[in-house]
């Protein structure tokens, strides 16, 4: 056991000297292969970021319901009491006219502008929370609102989250086959570097032939060549996607402040950086494995 | 030990290397076989070792039907065969020490064991003192002897050698039959292969002679 583990211990070191000794072509190989991984990978994290937004907001979607400006307080009992009896809802709150002026002029900071108002431009309205349901049943509650007397406007304030999520489904079928596309690519730069290192090694094959190798022998340091070419893809593609998201997110808090809030993007998280790692380890493993069956079947001694 | 039993060699485009050759050597035998070239006696030996395959007839090797083996088991037949080819297959890529360790890499032994065996090889050839230098460094009679090294460091029970003094003077020449002849004193079989009757004459050896692909 010791000695089949030395034995593999011994081919890494081989396969990275071997990578240290053509260090120029091998980092640019690494290099193509990361910015490969990364494009994909950078999209995919930026969907998630879009996805963690979507789902803080549209985890309570609301109905605001607008009032017509002559609506008269019995009328505002009214609908109060018929919204809050109504089967799909499951709380409703008030909000006056003039107490959301005063939020406005609060949380806008737009207080001269709105203090030099001659009236209150705002309807009373109510903010309804409907009982969980798909998008759907929430439309057919917001229409159905929207027709109550006094009602001037229906409006669902997580419509926008709904459509958003229909626009990330979309980008995730786009980072899918960008990263197929890539993946082949990929496979394709290992297939050819190994390509070139059978080519290269031609003699080293058939004599190790001739003297009683194994095909797994002679196959064995191409695959760890191919793999750790691909690990170290994936750590580059990673590298590149994290000081991106670095330089993205210093530049983002300074425009979050100008809005008076904070937000910043969040890194890969641990289970998907290892799940990038692997991956390209794979891919350049099947590369090479890909070339190594192509190519060594061609070598026999004679 | 190994043995010929009726076997035609033909290869492709027609060239008859071999003709109803049958033959057996035993255990322990030393069997030279002479002959022009082209007259089939490297296409003998690699038939042995299964870089050739017969077109009829049986190649047996420690009762093992060779021509006919599966690619798989390839690699443990040649492992149990020192072969020492005309061409020397050297790897000038590393130094004498290293391509001597190849064929102990290939069956896996620990370091310790393998330096100690190369080591051995090298120094029943004469070469201990150069196992840093690049084969290319070496003389035309020194990448022979590294050629024997290399062969019989895994300790095989036959040794298939190719022309082995093929381009040598005769003190070379003589060098290496000695390396030979002590193998043969140890048990070991081997078969060689030469166009040189000079290194025959003082040998009361067994002795195969080949014309246009046939034993006489």
């Amino acid at each position: 056991m010791t000695r089949v583990f030395a034995q593999h211990l011994g081919v890494l070191r081989a396969v990275l000297r071997r990578m240290f000794a053509s260090r120029l072509a091998g980092f640019l190989n690494i290099l193509v292969i990361g910015i490969a991984l990364s494009l994909p990978a950078g999209m995919y994290l930026l969907l998630q970021n879009a996805q963690g937004l979507v789902a803080q907001f549209s985890d309570t979607p609301q109905i605001s319901l607008f009032l017509n400006m002559d609506a008269k307080t019995e009328d505002v009992d009214r609908l109060h009491k018929q919204l809050a009896q109504h089967p799909a809802v499951a709380g409703v709150e008030f909000v006056a006219r003039t107490q959301a002026l005063e939020q406005l002029k609060q949380s806008t900071g737009l207080s001269d502008l709105i203090s030099g108002l001659e009236q209150n431009p705002l309807p009373d309205a109510f903010v309804v929370h409907p009982k969980p349901g798909d998008a759907q049943s929430l439309d057919a509650l917001r229409g159905e609102l929207a027709k109550l007397p006094k009602v001037k406007e229906a409006q669902l304030d997580s419509a926008w989250a709904y459509k958003l999520e229909a626009l990330l489904k979309f980008g995730r079928l786009a980072v899918l086959i960008l990263a197929s596309l890539l993946s082949l690519a990929l496979i394709a730069v290992t297939f050819n570097t190994i390509r070139l290192q059978i080519l290269t090694q031609h003699d080293e094959i058939e004599v190790a032939k001739l003297i009683g190798a194994t095909d797994g022998f002679i196959r064995r340091p191409f695959l760890y060549f191919g793999a750790t070419q691909g690990l170290l893809g994936g750590i580059m593609a990673w590298l590149i996607v994290t000081v991106s998201l670095l330089l993205l997110n210093r530049q983002l808090g300074a425009l979050a402040q100008l809005y008076a809030s904070q937000f910043a993007l969040h890194p890969l998280s641990f289970g998907d950086s290892l799940s990038l790692l692997l991956f390209s380890m794979y891919l350049g493993w099947l590369g090479a494995w890909l070339s190594v069956v192509r190519h060594l079947s061609q070598i026999e001694p004679h | 030990m190994i043995s010929f039993n009726q076997v035609h060699k033909r290869y492709p485009g027609g060239y008859e290397a071999l003709k109803n050759v049958s033959f057996d050597i035993a255990e322990g035998e030393m069997v030279f076989i002479t002959g022009h070239s082209g007259a089939g006696k490297s296409t003998l030996l690699k038939l042995i070792a299964a870089i050739e395959r017969p077109n009829s007839g049986s190649v047996l090797v420690n009762n093992q039907n060779v021509g006919v083996l599966k690619g798989g088991a390839l690699p443990y037949l040649r492992r149990n065969l020192g072969i020492i080819f005309q061409d020397h297959k050297l790897l000038f890529d590393r130094n004498v020490f290293d391509n001597v360790l190849l064929p102990l890499q290939i069956c896996g032994f620990d370091h310790r064991e393998s330096s100690k065996r190369v080591r051995a090889a090298l120094d029943k050839v004469g070469l201990l003192k150069r196992e840093k230098s690049n084969p290319i460094a070496l003389s035309g009679g020194e990448q022979q002897r590294l050629c024997i090294a290399r062969a019989i460091v895994n300790r095989p029970s036959i040794l298939l050698a190719d022309e082995p003094t093929g381009n040598l003077d005769a003190a070379y020449a003589r060098e290496i039959m000695a390396i030979f002849n002590s193998f043969h004193q140890v048990g070991a079989t081997l078969l060689i292969s030469t166009h040189d009757e000079s290194v025959l004459q003082d040998s009361g050896v067994r002795r195969f002679t080949l014309k246009e692909g046939v034993l006489q």
